[in-house]
């Protein structure tokens, strides 16, 4: 299970990161979600893989680690977010530029 | 005393809450709410400084839960400081946004600042890795709507491409948060730092896995060469205001890096001794060089403030890569002298820009009120460059004083970094100011904004002033980093761990 977990980790970041150095918002966004798996599975590996165990001490023996269960759902809910919020602004630079570029146009300067 | 360490981050939550439902129709007492809000803030930041200054650390354990099982804010010296520092700029900014009118071009500029506030404060306050996480996710994410407050094309393309670097730097963030956790089954600051010096061995490659990791992380909010990209295009695009204020979110890496680097990954600790040292002193060589050439090369004013910016983060993180009391009493100076600097160039800018046709550093249009605009710029540059008589001078003194075991690289670099900006912020003025002014525009007079901005001058003219009783205060309070015993001690961890 450990080689298939950590098999698993390094797809989903490999992939996070290559979409991550595309040119488009959207593949940019896919790829931000895909490491926000990624980093999820590792978190949660960090407490220890225990199969068959609940998070509570003395009922199975063994016990497994409720901390970094808790940790993950912290990242899940706060990445949920950051991936909506990031949505919304690459639709209104979408909407306002016409294109969706990540890259900017220098030296324009601030059309404020 | 106690329940105030508290304060900082739930005053601004509430505040910004009752905004967002009860008082979204009205600017008027949002702006009125918001700086009642900010004064008492700083307020409290001033009692916890005097607090931490008289009682030394003191931890509040949030649902009385004992450290390590529950979360833990910590009052120290340092983050006392640090929150002053913050809330007395959030001051400064948010007069500025009432009396420039920023905060009417778009909506929820108040509650949104405070937010940042509530994050800014949580992540100095917190002495919980974890904790550490979520507070810079809380300023992020107040930070994302600030920077494209006011709307526009090239705004929200830079927007997007910051929200995603510090997206990347997050995940690094929870990558690290995991290892730490892996290899010491805690994340209270305080436990990791009594519990890495009896590590087993074989578990001393992942800690400094985790260690590098974290230093990116910082690196990221700190705007550390390779990881610095993201910073002159946000700033640049950034509303004048916001950009100042983001003057301290980049000190939040400085502050990080600080804590980390003395309390969990201190320069005696076996696993990563000189680690942080040596991969910060190259680094922030390399920050200070390309915030210089940047200011050289800048085609814009904000471009300008931001490569300055660059440059000042780069002599902070080169003081602290010594990792000696003198050399983080000198990093902690130039922290607060930084802040204030970078802070009003951005406001100037901001200032010129409703003065000018433009921003761009060429064809010199004619430029209103020329002789208050130049005086204010040329405090600006001053501050920046490290000239005397303002407290720049003072603070690249203290560091290259510092670090007079390696004098010729850190000198050189310090001086001639110097140099180049002096002359990029030479140009800069001479293409502002240096023209004939017969046709100048008028300006509409901004009494607060321009108030704001004095008082940020009025800052580091008394940094200056008093540089000998705020040395002494950080020569102490940097003593107290480098002996972590009573920060631990404060944590009341169990005995035997």
């Amino acid at each position: 299970m450990e080689a298939f977990l950590a098999m698993t980790i390094g797809l989903l970041t490999a992939v996070g990161l290559y979409l991550t150095l595309r040119l488009r918002t959207f593949p940019v966004i896919l790829g931000l979600t895909f490491l926000s798996y990624g980093v999820n599975l590792f978190l949660f590996a960090s407490g220890r893989l225990a199969v068959n165990s609940a998070p509570i001490i003395g009922y199975p023996q063994p016990y497994a680690d409720p901390l970094p269960q808790a940790l993950v759902l912290t990242a899940i809910v706060i990445s949920f977010g950051m991936t909506a919020v990031i949505m919304i602004m690459a639709i209104g630079g979408y909407l306002e530029a016409g294109h969706d570029r990540v890259d900017l146009d220098e030296d324009r300067g601030p059309d404020a | 005393m106690s329940h105030w360490i508290i304060a900082p981050v739930v005053l601004p939550a509430l505040v910004a809450a009752i905004m967002i439902i009860l008082l979204r129709g009205s600017l008027f007492l949002q702006r009125l709410v918001g700086v009642a809000s900010i004064l008492a803030l700083n307020a409290i930041a001033v009692a916890l400084l005097i607090s931490a200054t008289t009682a030394g650390p003191e931890a509040y354990f949030l649902g009385d839960w004992p450290a390590p099982f529950g979360i833990v804010l910590v009052l120290d010296r340092l983050s006392a400081l640090m929150v002053a520092l913050g809330s007395g700029l959030a001051l400064v900014m948010v007069i500025y946004a009432i009396g420039s009118g920023w905060d009417a071009k778009g909506a929820h500029f108040h509650p949104l600042l405070q937010f940042l506030l509530m994050g800014i404060s949580g992540a100095f306050l917190t002495g919980d890795a974890f904790n550490l996480f979520v507070f810079f996710e809380v300023l992020l994410i107040a930070s994302y709507g600030l920077m494209v407050h006011g709307g526009g094309a090239n705004r929200l393309r830079a927007g997007l491409q910051y929200i995603a670097f510090n997206l990347l730097g997050s995940a690094l963030f929870l990558i690290a948060l995991g290892l730490l956790y892996a290899v010491t089954g805690t994340l209270n600051l305080a436990d990791v730092a009594a519990k890495l010096p009896d590590l087993p061995e074989g578990d001393a490659a992942l800690l400094r896995v985790a260690a590098v990791l974290l230093l990116l992380v910082f690196a990221i909010k700190g705007a550390l060469v390779p990881l610095q990209f993201w910073l002159p295009g946000t700033y640049a695009n950034a509303p004048g205001v916001v950009a100042a204020m983001f003057a301290v979110m980049t000190k939040v890496g400085a502050y990080a890096t600080i804590r980390f680097g003395t309390l969990v990954f201190p320069m005696d600790l076996p696993a990563t001794n000189l680690l942080y040292s040596t991969l910060l002193l190259p680094a922030g060589l390399a920050t200070l060089g390309i915030g210089a050439i940047g200011t050289l090369g800048a085609t814009t004013l904000p471009r300008l403030a931001a490569f300055a910016g660059i440059a000042s983060m780069g002599t902070v993180f080169v003081a602290i890569a010594h990792f000696t009391p003198a050399a983080t009493s000198a990093a902690l100076y130039y922290v607060l002298h930084s802040t204030l600097a970078t802070a009003l160039i951005f406001l100037v800018a901001d200032l010129i820009s409703r003065r000018r046709a433009h921003l761009r550093l060429e064809d010199s249009p004619p430029i209103a009120q020329p002789g208050l605009m130049g005086a204010l710029f040329l405090a600006a540059a001053v501050a920046l460059a490290g000239m005397p008589p303002l407290s720049g001078f003072v603070g690249k003194l203290l560091i290259m004083d510092a670090w007079r075991d390696h004098a010729f690289a850190v000198w050189s670099a310090v001086l001639v970094s110097s140099f180049l900006m002096i002359l990029g912020l030479a140009r800069a003025g001479s293409q502002l100011f240096w023209k004939p002014a017969d046709a100048a525009p008028k300006a509409k007079a901004e009494p607060l904004a321009l108030l704001a901005t004095a008082g940020l001058l009025a800052g580091l003219v008394a940094l200056t002033i008093f540089a000998g009783p705020v040395t002494g205060w950080l020569d102490a309070t940097a003593d107290t980093l480098h002996d972590p015993a009573g920060y631990i001690a404060a944590n009341r961890l169990p005995k035997g761990g």
